[in-house]
């Protein structure tokens, strides 16, 4: 089971930054709410995995790490706030300049690939 | 408490001139003068205490684990500095209300005056060196403000660029003597350290201390050759440049040789270093001023040749020439304090600070002129003005000096006086007598009573001490000089000390000296011009451009404006970092961790998850798709929370990813709909392989982690154990979330506001571009479809508000001993108002509602900060949470917790800034030429 979160947690990581380095500002986003799915799995999964041991008392005597999972919770939710500001300055970007690319204008032949 | 409130008072007040501005420019400058005025009388109700020769101390533990503590003391030197520093300050305060013009930014001026003020402050009643650091530190960064005040002068840029580079870089070097002091003593007290003279002299380390320390003090007060970022200082307004370099931040360089006087001073080091840099400079800065056509420069070096001659006499070591020090250190902060300001009047009136252009002043300007003819005669020294009363201790002090030999430092420190007395004439007769000219820039005449009078106040003070020194200056001179020698002094100064005294002759002839360089002052000038000379600036610039270079060139070869150049460098340079931390590392063994079975439904969800996460790189050109498969990534997370054993996560995931979802959708409306092909093949490959190298790495990371039990006992066992009894609470996430680090997500909840705020300025910004309000009516219309707000799922909505309301309020109440909690709700609540918003349209909807969101936001914060005060009532520390057990006929018994309360402002904040986001975008929704609705559903409309 270790194996497949962890296997998880590394997709989702590449695929965040796949996206990320993409040139225009939506996959960006969306690059980086993969990342914090990542992010946030591996906070949580430094609590080590349990099964049928979520920390409330009475339940169980083996308890889940209640701590990373209490981080994890506002990192969701912090997540959420940072999305949307930066879709906000996304949607900005786009109506003031009136494209979406991530970059300035710089060297074009050398970032951008050939198919600029 | 008093000493650390004076401190403290300027630093809050800067508050006030911004906001006062409003109230126009006089009622800033009286804001900024009461805050002032106010230290100040707090000051001298504890100076009768300090005179009779206490000291008072106030404690506030800060960081004591670190010997970090704010603790503060005054005794009779940090009396009289900030008695200096805040009535000078009163002084420019007034004066700078008449001075700036109606074009310079009052508000700002008086806030960086009060942040520097503070500062200093700080600096002469820290009692702990490393607290009196931060002041230091603080000092060169207000003064940067102040003197780039005029930021449209390059001069003024350059001048408080340089003046943080060389202070700030004192400012480090004396930081390490700071700390090597500290630890010869074992403590960071100064009332301790001043009690360790022998233990420091003996120490191997005392000249590495010595000299680190002084290079703080001789930067910060212009020392040879540290001289040259002062005179470039003076781009800043008249009122910075009187107030820094008469009483302050040069001073602060002087006084801290003072505090230091008692440990430091008296060894053969002390003596030649501080003894030759003070002369030095003393000597340079006079030679230089007498040159300088700009009034203002003029004074920049006469006040550079000043600190050399203090600077000088702190050298000595002897308690008498200290005594001396102090003495003169309140004679100048008087007479040059008013000589800026003059300087000040002579620019504002005749639009010229240029000697050669003026001359003949006295009849145009005769109050003014007054004043300087004070002022300047007390600088060169004549009787019977305090000037003279301290250049003569001066002499008659330097005169005793016997080492190198008995006459050298005498017969220099008379040439200082000599060339002081000829450039303080030079100021006076090249500037104000002759005959009036009729080629002034601006015809000038005599300012208003606002700008004269507080250089009037300090010439007056300048007359009274040089007559009756001892009944003037006595009751502060004597504490202040006792304080800083630590032998008790009583100073008698007169003015007559004999035929037999050797200052007497030094005197008359720097007198004499000055008059005849006045007269050959044209021969004078041709040899000065004919002679080369080192251009500070130039040497300055020289050391630092190349600096500025290398810094650029490294910037654009990491940042050249293209974030994926950015991006690929960061994630290789970690995993590099990471690769040879790992190789060089001790041998990796695998972990030994009993790992869980694998279970059919999580390997199921992780399939799933599998395939739509590596879809999403594929397919990501139709960004509606990208969208669904991130949700369903998203969405497949929270039930993994929840099979792992953390039920409160799953919730808080699965709501948030709703959340999300709906806005991003939303935004995508303002979005091209499809990404276009720019990367080749090649680059694709790239992103690929530094994406994998970067998965790779966190993935076997986290297995790593996984497979090996925690190296060091989580702190978590103290939560679970003290969740029931300590919080009152049985599930142990939520308790932590609300009352273990209740602090925590105080602070969460305030930036999560702060992002719908941002989100709602943002959108506010853009709907004033008329750019952008056009680019909006144009952007193109998705085919609508003609049932945009079906009944259906309207009524739907509608059934569905109450019982999600219900919903969430359960959430909410069970939070505290089962998952759930104010986060959740929150979310609950406002994924059911998205329901009707988009059901009903964002008009008819918005129409109905009757809370503000912005307001919503509010409240939350305010119900948790009060939840949080409220333990103060039980003197109890912030956020502390109490609660009972209440047993209410016919319900169960149940809990009452404080941490319920704040967990409703937890609930409010998330509920208002979720439904601000979304207010903001559908603002921008209504300018894209959307037809508003107005009804509930379409079948009305349609009727």
């Amino acid at each position: 089971m270790e194996a497949l979160l962890a296997s998880a947690i590394g997709l989702l990581t590449a695929v965040g930054i796949y996206l990320m380095l993409r040139l225009r500002t939506f996959p960006v986003i969306l690059g980086l709410t993969f990342l914090s799915y990542a992010v946030n799995l591996f906070l949580f999964v430094s609590g080590r995995l349990a099964v049928n041991a979520a920390p409330i008392v009475g339940t169980t005597d083996a308890p889940a790490d209640p701590l990373p999972q209490a981080l994890v919770l506002t990192a969701i939710v912090i997540s959420f706030g940072m999305t949307a500001v930066i879709m906000m300055m996304a949607i900005g970007g786009h109506l003031q300049s009136g494209h979406d690319r991530i970059d300035l204008d710089v060297d074009l032949d050398d970032d951008h690939g050939g198919a600029q | 408490m008093s000493l650390a409130l004076i401190a403290a008072l300027p630093f809050v007040g800067a508050l006030l001139p911004g906001l006062m501005i409003r109230a126009g420019r006089t009622a800033c400058a009286a804001a900024t003068g009461a805050v002032t005025l106010l230290a100040l009388i707090l000051l001298a109700v504890e100076a009768p205490a300090v005179l009779r020769g206490e000291i008072v101390q106030t404690r506030i533990e800060w960081l004591p684990a670190l010997g970090l503590n704010a603790t503060f003391f005054l005794d009779g030197l940090g009396l009289m500095f900030a008695g200096l520093i805040l009535g000078i300050g009163l002084l420019i305060i007034l004066y700078a209300r008449f001075y700036l013009a109606k074009s310079d930014p009052m508000g700002q001026f008086f806030t960086y005056l009060l942040l520097f003020q503070g500062a200093m402050l700080g600096i002469v009643l820290s009692d702990n060196i490393l607290l009196l650091l931060i002041f230091w530190e603080l000092t060169s960064l207000s003064s940067f403000l102040l003197i780039g005040y005029w930021k449209h002068l390059p001069e003024g840029r350059q001048g408080a660029r340089m003046a943080l580079a060389v202070t700030g870089g004192g400012g480090l070097a004396m930081i390490a003597g700071m700390l090597i002091l500290g630890n010869i003593v074992g403590s960071y007290d100064l009332t301790v350290i001043l009690q360790n003279k022998a233990a420091i002299q003996a120490s191997p380390l005392y000249l590495p201390a010595l000299i680190l320390i002084l290079l703080g003090a001789f930067t910060k007060s212009a020392q040879f050759p540290f001289h040259f970022w002062l005179p470039h200082a003076m781009a800043a307004p008249t009122p910075v440049s009187a107030y820094l370099h008469s009483a302050t931040m040069v001073k602060a360089g002087i006084f801290l040789m003072a505090r230091m006087w008692p440990v430091l001073s008296g060894t053969m080091e002390w003596f030649v270093i501080v003894t030759f840099t003070g002369l030095a400079t003393m000597l340079i800065g006079a030679k230089i001023a007498l040159f300088k056509d700009d009034l203002k420069a003029l004074l920049a070096y006469s006040t550079v040749s000043h600190l050399g001659l203090i600077t000088m006499l702190l050298g000595f070591g002897t308690p008498e020439a200290a005594a001396v020090a102090i003495f003169h250190i309140l004679n100048h902060a008087t007479f040059k304090a008013a000589l800026f300001m003059i300087a000040g009047i002579v620019d504002h009136e005749a639009h010229t600070r240029d000697i050669k252009r003026l001359g003949g002043l006295r009849r145009l300007m005769p109050v003014t002129f007054s004043i300087a003819a004070i002022a300047s005669l007390s600088m060169a020294g004549i009787p019977p003005l305090n000037g003279f009363l301290s250049k003569e201790l001066m002499l008659e002090e330097a005169a005793h000096v016997t080492w190198p030999n008995p006459w050298l430092i005498g017969v220099l420190a008379t040439v200082g006086a000599l060339l002081s007395v000829g450039y303080s004439f030079r100021f006076l007769a090249h500037g104000f007598l002759g005959p009036v000219r009729d080629d002034y820039p601006h015809k000038p005449h005599d300012p208003d009573f606002g700008l004269w009078a507080a250089p009037a106040f300090l010439a007056l003070l300048v007359v009274l001490v040089g007559l009756l020194p001892n009944q003037m200056l006595g009751w502060l001179l004597n504490p202040a000089a006792s304080a800083t020698t630590g032998e008790v002094v009583v100073a008698h100064i007169t003015h007559w000390h004999g035929l037999y005294a050797p200052a007497l002759w030094m005197s008359l002839a720097a007198i004499g000296g000055g008059f005849i360089l006045l007269g050959g002052y044209v021969r004078l000038r041709d040899l000065w011009e004919a002679a080369p000379r080192p251009e500070a600036k130039r040497i300055f610039d020289g050391i630092i451009e190349p600096l500025a270079d290398a810094a650029r060139l490294v910037t654009d070869i990491v940042h050249n404006g293209s974030f994926s150049r950015t991006l690929v460098l960061g994630v290789l340079t970690i995993a590099s970092l990471s690769t040879a931390a790992f190789l060089t590392g001790a041998p990796h063994s695998t972990g030994t961790r009993t790992l869980l079975p694998a279970d059919p439904v999580i390997l199921g969800l992780w399939l799933i998850l599998f395939v739509a996460a590596l879809a999403t790189p594929f397919l990501h050109r139709n960004r509606l798709v990208a969208l669904i498969l991130t949700g369903v990534v998203g969405l497949l997370i929270a039930p993994l929370f929840a099979l792992f054993s953390a039920p409160d996560l799953a919730l808080t995931q699965l709501s948030v990813e709703v959340v999300t979802l709906l806005l991003m959708l939303l935004a995508l409306n303002f979005l091209p709909k499809e990404t276009p092909v720019e990367s080749g093949l090649f680059r694709k490959l790239r992103d690929a392989g530094v994406a994998g190298i970067a998965g790779l790495g966190i993935g076997g990371l986290a297995y790593a982690m996984m497979t090996r039990a925690p190296a060091f006992d989580p702190i978590s066992a103290f939560h679970w154990a003290q969740s029931k009894p300590g919080a009152g609470g049985t599930n142990a996430v939520n308790t932590i979330i609300v009352d273990f680090r209740g602090y925590d997500t105080f602070g969460e909840i305030i930036v999560l506001g702060i992002a719908a705020l941002v989100i709602y300025a943002l959108s506010e910004a853009l709907l004033r571009s008329p750019a952008v309000t056009a680019r909006l009516a144009a952007l193109p219309r998705n085919r609508e479809s003609a049932d945009r707000h079906p009944m259906m799922l309207v009524v739907a909505t509608r059934l569905l508000l109450p019982m999600a309301m219900m919903v969430g309020i359960y959430i909410y109440l069970r939070g505290h001993n089962l998952p759930g909690g104010g986060f959740v709700a929150g979310l609950v609540f406002a994924i059911a108002y998205l329901m009707q918003y988009m059901a009903s349209g964002y008009d008819w909807s918005h129409a109905r509602q009757r809370y503000d969101h912005h307001a919503l936001i509010g409240w939350g914060v305010c119900v948790a900060s009060l939840a949080g005060i409220g333990a103060w009532a039980f003197d109890l520390p912030f956020l502390t949470s109490g609660f009972e057990y209440v047993h209410l006929w016919p319900l169960e018994e149940f809990e009452l917790a404080t941490a319920a309360i704040f967990d409703l402002g937890v609930f409010l904040c998330v509920l208002g800034a979720v439904l601000l986001a979304l207010a903001s975008l559908s603002r921008l929704a209504l300018r894209t030429g959307e037809r508003p609705n107005t009804t509930a559903h379409d079948l009305e409309e349609a009727r």
